[in-house]
This record gives structure tokens, C-alpha cells and sequence, in this order.
């Protein structure tokens, strides 16, 4: 069983939509970006519009309004789910049945943060997520949305070695998945470690050299020469 | 059926819907025509390819490029259609009022929890004028009493126009904000909506009780009849609004609390829409209006009660006649 809290969500179409619920620590990361992000904004606007005198002071005012409680909105409708703390993570908001986050329940979701942020600095989400599979805080839950990470892009693979070597048959999906992660991992192991973790499908691959077998099997599941 | 001749034959058509993806992802990207016709039912095919692969142990590499296009082809299919600026007419004339009436319980509740103390505590203090210092600091009570000193008024001297301005920014953030805190505690089981409905009952009377011993009756009244319409109505709003979500998780029904939960913020959350407009004409009168001192009381009087009346008729007619409004669908609290 893998360890990881990659959940799969039905479709209409009956396929499984692969989606890794983000927790609260790199939810944190990002929402300390973002403030940062506002304290900049919020001090330009106040130091330009002072210059305005008390017609200034009022708009200021009204930005800051907004950029307290509609920053999160606007992003996230206009940019995917992504405010620029998010995107920085790596992590979006969509409606928990996978689709883009829409309008409504990112307000609501963004109007509740003051609930999750009690007693101090979100506690009360942080407690609230840990409750659930799907880590939502409060805001989530009524809003029925989720933080997700984003599938990180296919990246051209290459393991350094020539050659095609038919993965023998009967390895499951998971199984391929773990030969491709050794082949894509290698580069950051120790020859020694492995050849001693290759040397452990030794038994059911019967190669001369396990760690060139594997990677050439990974050659031939993406199609490599 | 090997790998190699399972991608060689429908390779080209995974490819084709990619293209069209790509294009859906762009921002202001559309599809016309044939293209947008076969969007769906290419994308129901690759969801085909994408379970056979799985199901006949083609690499992890294929299915994994497959799955990641059946997702950001679901993110496009099934995207929401976001018509808010179009229904936005129909929901001022039409929708707010109309889920104000038909969530009428709640409302009532939340016009109780800020008026009843207001109105206790007013009388209260009117006989015992030193209880007022049990609701506000004498700071605050001070400052109160110089707001509406009549003598502070210069008759005739309207405020700077950039006054106005700055007091229309101040009354936007703190009334929306404290709307905004008064929806969303009320998730915690409705306790914080009650609280905050309750203080501002309490702040509001006891001012009111403390402004009327000292005889500011006048310049404290005039000023509050015209902006109050719309800004106490919109408190009592977002108070109901956030007792919705209270009620919800305590009495879920035949669901669980979390659905039932879901299922109420979707409502409670077009309440706040039109708390949001509420506020913002509440605070242009305030700081534009409501301010004025060239304005004799019995205009402002006059005017507050048209706007009164106005807000009370918009919520309890507009939008009767248009294509029959059902009976309340959901009982609130009772």
C-alpha cells in the first residue's frame, strides 16, 4: 500500500480522478506568502494615496478593505484557484467534486477564514482539517471546496542507459510505477544502494545486472531507445 | 493487444483532444463548431482508453499522461458556467428579496437578538442614565456626546467633500467587515452570530438612551434614520444568514451535519451578496447624506422614512409577481 494521501474521485465517465489533497503546513507556507504579498500592496497604497490627503485616506481605506477579504477571491476565480501563494506552493482550490472553484464558495470560503483563524493564528482550521480525509478547515467544509496540490508536469524521463528490455508480465500498474520511480530516482542514490535495492527483484527478473535491467524496462515502458 | 499497437492506433486521437485542451486552458480560449460538438464525446473516449490502460497494466508512463488529460479534460467539461454579472439584475429584483422572504424565520430571529436588547437597554438607561457605562467605556461615551453636541454644528458649513470620501472609505471597511464577522461566526454553532447581533443591539441602544438624556435627541436621530434603513436591516441579514449556518449543524436532519452544512452555506452565502450591495448604499448615505448640515432635521426625517419604507417594500414585494413565488420551501428554526 502506498503512503500518500492521493485520493480518487469517480467521474460520471467512471474514471478516477487522481487528487492529493494539500495539508495544512504547505496551506500555511502559502498563506504567509500572500499576507507578505498584501502587507507590500497595502503599504504602496498607503504611502502613495497619503499623498492625496483625506480624499486618499479614503480610498486607501476601500482598498485595503478589498484586498483584505477579496484578494483570495479574485485569484482564485481569475487564476485557476491560485492565489500567488498558492501557485508559489505548488497547490489550487477546486470544488471537492474536482471541478474549478467557482464564485460562491470561494467567497464563503474566504468570509469563514476569520472562524478558522480562532482562538489565533488557525487554529480552530488547522484542528478542523486534521478531522477529515480531504484536510478542509471550516470554510472548506460549508463551501464544499478542497486544496489540492498540482499534478507536477510529465517531465521527459532519462535514465541514463541504452537499451529496451521487456518488464515481464504480470507486474501490476503499482509495481511498473515503483521500476520507472527507481529508474527516475537513481540519480540521487549511491551505486551501492542500488544495485542492493535492484538486487532485490533479482529473484523475479533473473538479470545479469539488475539496476541496467530496470532502468532498461523503464526505457521500454516510456518508449525509450 | 500490445502497447506499442494500442498507442500507434488511437495515439492520434488522444493527441487531437490534448490540442483542444490546451486551447480550452488558455485564457478567453474557445472551441467552435465540429471541434466543440466532438469536445465531449472525445473526452468520453479517452476516459475509455485511460481505464483500458489501466485495466490491461500498459506502463504507469501511458497511464499516468492519460489520466492527467482525463483530469484537465474533466476540469473543462464539467467547468461551472459563472453567469454572475448577468443574473445579477434578476437577483437585485428578483432573488434577494425573494430568499430573504423565503428564509423569513431566520430574519426574524436575528431582528429580535439586535433589537430587543437595544430597545431594553434604552429604556433602562432613560431611568438609570449611569448604566450606560456598563456597555461602552467613558471614552467612548464622551466621544459619542461630542459627535452630536448640536453646539460642535455650525449651521450651514456642509463637510469637505474629501471628508466625505475618506468617512465613505472608513464606513465601508468597518460595516462590511463587521457584517462579513457577523455571517461567518455563526458557524460556531450560531453563538457568534447571537453575540455579535446581541453587542450591537446593546451599543446601539445604549447610545441612543445616553445621546436622548443629554438632550441630542435631534442631530443623533437625524443622523442615523436615513443610513440606518439599509445598514441595521443588512446586520439583521448577515446576522440571519450566519444563524442559518449555526442551525444547520445543530439540527442537520436527515443528513450529515457536513452536508447539511454545505447545503445551507450555499443559500446563506446569496444573502451575503445582497448584504454586500446593502452596505455599500448604506454607507454612500452615511458618508454623504446622513452627514450634511445644511439639511433641516425634518428633511432628513422625511427622506428616512421614505428610505425605510423602501427598504422594508423591496424586501417584502419585489419579485412577487414574476413567474410565481412558491411558498417558503424550508422552515428555519421554529
Amino acid at each position: 500500500m502506498l503512503l500518500d494521501t492521493r485520493q480518487s474521485l469517480e467521474t460520471p465517465e467512471g474514471a478516477l480522478l487522481p487528487l492529493t489533497p494539500a495539508g495544512f503546513g504547505v496551506r500555511a507556507l502559502a498563506q504567509i506568502l500572500d499576507i507578505l504579498i498584501r502587507f507590500g500592496i497595502t503599504t504602496v497604497i498607503f504611502i502613495v494615496l497619503s499623498l492625496l490627503g483625506r480624499m486618499g485616506i479614503g480610498l486607501a481605506l476601500i482598498l485595503t478593505f478589498l484586498l483584505e477579504w477579496f484578494y483570495p477571491v479574485f485569484f482564485e476565480i481569475a487564476r485557476n484557484g491560485r492565489t500567488p501563494g498558492k501557485k508559489w506552493m505548488g497547490i489550487r482550490v477546486v470544488n471537492d467534486d474536482g471541478t474549478p472553484i467557482t464564485f460562491g464558495p470561494s467567497l464563503l470560503r474566504n468570509l469563514l477564514r476569520v472562524v478558522d483563524f480562532l482562538p489565533m493564528a488557525y487554529l480552530t482550521g488547522i484542528v478542523a482539517s486534521l478531522c477529515n480525509r480531504q484536510f478542509k478547515r471550516l470554510g472548506d467544509l460549508a463551501a464544499g471546496s478542497m486544496v489540492i496540490y498540482d499534478a507536477p508536469p510529465l517531465a521527459e524521463p532519462s535514465f541514463a542507459v541504452r537499451g529496451q528490455l521487456p518488464v515481464p508480465a504480470g507486474f501490476s500498474t503499482d509495481e511498473q510505477r515503483a521500476l520507472l520511480a527507481f529508474a527516475e530516482r537513481s540519480n540521487y542514490l549511491s551505486a551501492e544502494r542500488q544495485s542492493e535495492l535492484a538486487t532485490i527483484l533479482q529473484p523475479v527478473i533473473h538479470a545479469k545486472d539488475p539496476v541496467i535491467a530496470i532502468k532498461q524496462m523503464a526505457n521500454t515502458m516510456v518508449g525509450k531507445q | 493487444m500490445k502497447q506499442g499497437q494500442f498507442e500507434q492506433l488511437y495515439q492520434p486521437l488522444w493527441q487531437v483532444l490534448e490540442m483542444q485542451i490546451v486551447e480550452l486552458e488558455k485564457s478567453g480560449g474557445q472551441l467552435t463548431g465540429d471541434e466543440l460538438a466532438s469536445f465531449a464525446s472525445r473526452y468520453r473516449r479517452l476516459c475509455h482508453f485511460h481505464a483500458l490502460a489501466r485495466d490491461r497494466h500498459y506502463s504507469s508512463h501511458l497511464v499516468d499522461k492519460l489520466g492527467d488529460l482525463v483530469v484537465r479534460g474533466h476540469q473543462q467539461l464539467y467547468r461551472r458556467k459563472q453567469p454572475f454579472f448577468q443574473q445579477f439584475i434578476s437577483f437585485i429584483v428578483a432573488g434577494f428579496p425573494r430568499l430573504v422572504r423565503e428564509q423569513h424565520a431566520y430574519i426574524w430571529w436575528a431582528t429580535a437578538l439586535l433589537y430587543v436588547p437595544g430597545l431594553l437597554i434604552y429604556v433602562t438607561i432613560l431611568w438609570q442614565p449611569d448604566l450606560v457605562y456598563t456597555v461602552t467605556s467613558p471614552d467612548q461615551v464622551s466621544s459619542f456626546e461630542e459627535m452630536y453636541d448640536p453646539a460642535n454644528r455650525t449651521l450651514g458649513a456642509a463637510r469637505e467633500s474629501d471628508t466625505n470620501v475618506q468617512m465613505f472609505g472608513y464606513y465601508i471597511s468597518n460595516n462590511i467587515g463587521v457584517s462579513f464577522r457577523t455571517f461567518a461566526s455563526g458557524i460556531l454553532f450560531g453563538v457568534g452570530s447571537i453575540f455579535f447581533l446581541v453587542f450591537n443591539g446593546l451599543l446601539m441602544g445604549a447610545v441612543a438612551g445616553h445621546l436622548t438624556n443629554a438632550q441630542f435627541t435631534e442631530t443623533f436621530f437625524s443622523f442615523v434614520v436615513g443610513h440606518g434603513s439599509f445598514e441595521l436591516t443588512a446586520i439583521c441579514i448577515s446576522g440571519a444568514a450566519g444563524l442559518k449556518l449555526g442551525y444547520a449543524l445543530l439540527a442537520p436532519g436527515n443528513v450529515t451535519r457536513v452536508e447539511s452544512l454545505k447545503r445551507a452555506s450555499a443559500i446563506a452565502i446569496k444573502l451575503v451578496y445582497g448584504v454586500i450591495i446593502m452596505l455599500v448604499i448604506a454607507a454612500f448615505i452615511e458618508a454623504f447624506w446622513s452627514s450634511n448640515n445644511i439639511l433641516m432635521p425634518w428633511q432628513k426625517y422625511l427622506v428616512g422614512g421614505f428610505l425605510w419604507a423602501l427598504v422594508i417594500g423591496y424586501l417584502v414585494f419585489s419579485g412577487r409577481q414574476l413567474r410565481g413565488e412558491t411558498a417558503s420551501v424550508e422552515r428555519g428554526p421554529v
